[in-house]
Order: structure tokens, then sequence, then C-alpha cells
């Protein structure tokens, strides 16, 4: 992706016809939705009693997630600020109510009437001042503030978010604190680029429960950043993951079974299909090859 | 829109402190038909206003709602009252028509059935 949309233009701007269209023919995007609306409806952690739930969906668009939750039974309702997107929601015959909104101006939901609520690619939109009446912060606070108060106890909200750099995601974590919510933030695949994923899980109500651990290649423990409930200390410890990467060039004799073996794990790590080490890995061959 | 999104919504217009419920202005109303889940149905009727949902009803043409909100044993064992409470919750449309708030009188036009709720810049 060459550009940020959230730099182009402001949303109902940015997704016109044609871009409404295109975002929901790719049949790349498709598939890409749909796995992030099964993470985050995971992430949901609703209770497994078999009784659907009356979920809410930020930045619906086109229907794609929507689609998702009512597969896995549960009805639901989408907010979208664009027009064109929803209409291709409506041709597409969703199974959820759609209204036309700017989650900025706050939800407009009576408390304690959803169950859960999810958002793919949408909360970042938040984050820019399209107009020179917005001010992002208390666009953030009106969305965080009444979100919180329309959510049941125990609920939870389960955003995927593409933030531009630190400072956004702190903005954004810092004003869902300020609402009232505590939570974490699940990282899949943090040491891939290319895959990885982030979710803001946000838990309100005094209900304990754990945050899950995100995805990762090999066993190792991920990055999850828990966040106080307690109001006097909203502290929010964020650091961006940079592993240091351990460098060293293949000496002069020709490239090493350890340098091999280093770059596969590497190559595994970013989630690739790498054959397994044997002991013929890095053995010396015939000149010919 | 369906009644049970109806139900939920409220006026947000700055200084409007109760803009629940909003009155509906019916154009257009069809039927869809939905699977019947008691379950849901059950898990539902705490959160709903039952003032609001009977006169929603009435507006969009339904008028099968008892006045009065049922009581818990109701809801466990008559079944005809469930599918009634399904009909108009989850298979009343409105397509066409308008969401009125109750303090200020504004209008929410709804199209294609998706309202629109989109306040001006001096409402927020």
């Amino acid at each position: 992706m060459a550009n940020r949309p959230e730099l182009l233009a402001p949303p109902e701007i940015f997704y016109d016809e044609t871009e409404a269209r295109k975002y929901t023919s790719s049949s790349r995007i498709v598939d890409i939705q749909a796995k992030l609306s099964e993470r985050a409806l995971e992430l949901l952690a609703l209770p497994e009693d078999g009784v659907p739930r009356f979920l809410l969906d930020i930045g619906c668009g086109s229907g794609l997630s929507g689609e998702t939750i009512s597969e896995y039974g549960h009805h639901w309702l989408g907010l979208d600020i664009s027009a064109s997107m929803l209409n291709v929601a409506v041709e597409r015959e969703v199974e959820g109510d759609l209204l036309l909104g700017d989650m900025g101006q706050g939800l407009g939901l009576r408390p304690g009437v959803i169950d859960g609520a999810i958002s793919i690619s949408a909360v970042q939109w938040l984050c820019n001042a399209d107009k020179t009446s917005h001010e992002p912060r208390l666009r953030l606070k009106a969305f965080f503030g009444s979100l919180y108060r329309c959510l049941s106890r125990g609920a939870r909200a389960v955003f995927q978010v593409y933030p531009e750099n630190i400072k956004q995601r702190e903005l954004i974590l810092r004003q869902a604190l300020q609402a009232g919510f505590g939570g974490g933030l699940v990282v899949d695949y943090p040491h891939s680029t290319k895959k990885r994923k982030e979710f803001l899980v946000l838990t309100c109500g005094s209900v304990q429960t754990s945050i899950q651990t995100g995805k990762n290649e090999c066993d190792e423990g991920c990055s999850e950043d828990d966040f106080s409930e307690d109001e006097e200390s909203g502290m929010v410890s964020m650091s961006d993951r940079n592993r240091p990467r351990k460098r060293q060039k293949p000496n002069k004799k020709g490239k090493t079974r350890e340098w091999i073996l280093r770059k596969k794990e590497q190559s595994r790590r970013k989630g690739n299909d790498v054959p397994a080490d044997s002991k013929y890995t890095g053995r010396k061959r015939k000149s010919c090859f | 829109m369906r009644l049970i999104t109806h139900n939920m919504l409220s006026c947000n217009i700055k200084g409007v402190t109760n803009g629940f419920p909003l009155r509906i202005e019916a154009g257009n109303v069809i039927e869809k038909e939905v699977d019947f889940n008691p379950d849901f149905i059950r898990h539902m009727f705490a959160k709903l206003e039952w003032k609001a949902l009977v006169e929603g009803a009435r507006s969009m043409g339904y008028a099968e709602l008892p006045e009065d909100s049922p009581d818990a044993a109701v809801l466990e064992s008559d079944e005809s009252f469930l599918k009634k409470l399904h009909h108009a919750l989850l298979e009343l449309h409105l397509e066409e028509g308008a969401l009125v708030c109750p303090k200020t009188g504004r209008k929410f036009p709804v199209n294609k059935g998706i309202p629109n709720m989109l306040l001006h810049e001096d409402e927020v």
C-alpha cells in the first residue's frame, strides 16, 4: 500500500462508490477481513452457551466483517460514515442493521444494550482531524465514552487497528483508559512486518478475565501489555517491539552451518514454510553444485 | 432498520438529555423472515424498553404485542408470545421513513433501511 488511506481523504470521501466496490470485490481484502473478523470474535470471548448475542460492528463498511458475525450465529448492528460502503452492504443483503453515522460524534445507544463490539481497520480514522472543527481528542473521547456506556457489564470491545505510529497508538489507548476501560494489546506475529496484526482488547465492568496472548510461530510468550484498571495510576506502558538482531556476516570461507540455521530460524519466526533442520543442513556439497 | 435497533437508538444531539425513544414515521415497511431462536429472544428481553417497543411496533403496523411488559413466567413458557416478540424485533424492516427526536423534533431520514444519524456541526 503506497499511502495510508487516512492521509488521502476523510473516510466518507475516500470510500466513494468506486472505491467501495473495489474494496469489496478484491478477494484479497475479503479474505483478510474475514480472518481479522474471526480473530476479533475469538478475542471477544463471548460465553459459549449457544445463545446468539447482539454485537456492534464499528466501521462496518460494506459488511465484510458483519458477514463473519452472522456466520457465527450472532445478530449485529453496523455503523459506518460512508454511504457508498453501506450501499454495497445493502446490495450484499447483509443480515445486520446498518446505521449511517460518525463514531466520533458518539454512538447514541442506550446504556448496557450491547453484548460486544468489534471494529476492523476503522478506529485509526478517528485520529485524523478532517474538518477544522474536529479535534481528534474530543472525538476519541465521545467515541470511547459512548461505547463504554452502551456495553453491558463484562462485555468486551475488540479493535483491530493499523496505527500510523506509536503516538497514535498511545493516543487511542489513553482515551480508552480515560473512558473507564481496562484491557490490553494483543499482537499476532509481532516479528513479521507483513503478518503483524494488532488487536486492542477492551473490557468494562469489574469482571477479571485474562486477556489471551497473541499468536506466534514458535511458542514464545508474546508481546502483550496489560494496563491497570486503576483510575488513579492510569499508566500505559508501551514500547516498540524491536528485538535486537544478532548480525553476523558469513565468514570468508563461505556460509557456515551456524549462519544457515540462524537464517532458517528467522524465516520460521516470520511464518514461512522452512524445511526441517537435519544432518544434511549446510553439509558440504560436491563442487559441481 | 428493525425494531431491535430502534429500541437502542437515542438522539445524540448536544443538550438533549433524554432523546429516547425516537418516534417512527413509517413510509415503507417490509417483512423479511428470520430464523426463530427463543434463547436469543429471552436474552434480549431483559434489555428492551417495552413501551418504546410497543409504540414502535404500532407505528410499523404491528399491534399484536401486549401493552404491559410480561413477567418471567410468560417468557419461559409461552412460545406464541416469544414468536410475536421475535416477529416484532427481527422481521419488520423500516425501509423508508424517518426517526424523530422526541425533544427537538429533528428528523433523521431513513433510506433503503439505513437511518442517517449524522449530526450537523452545530448539533455536536
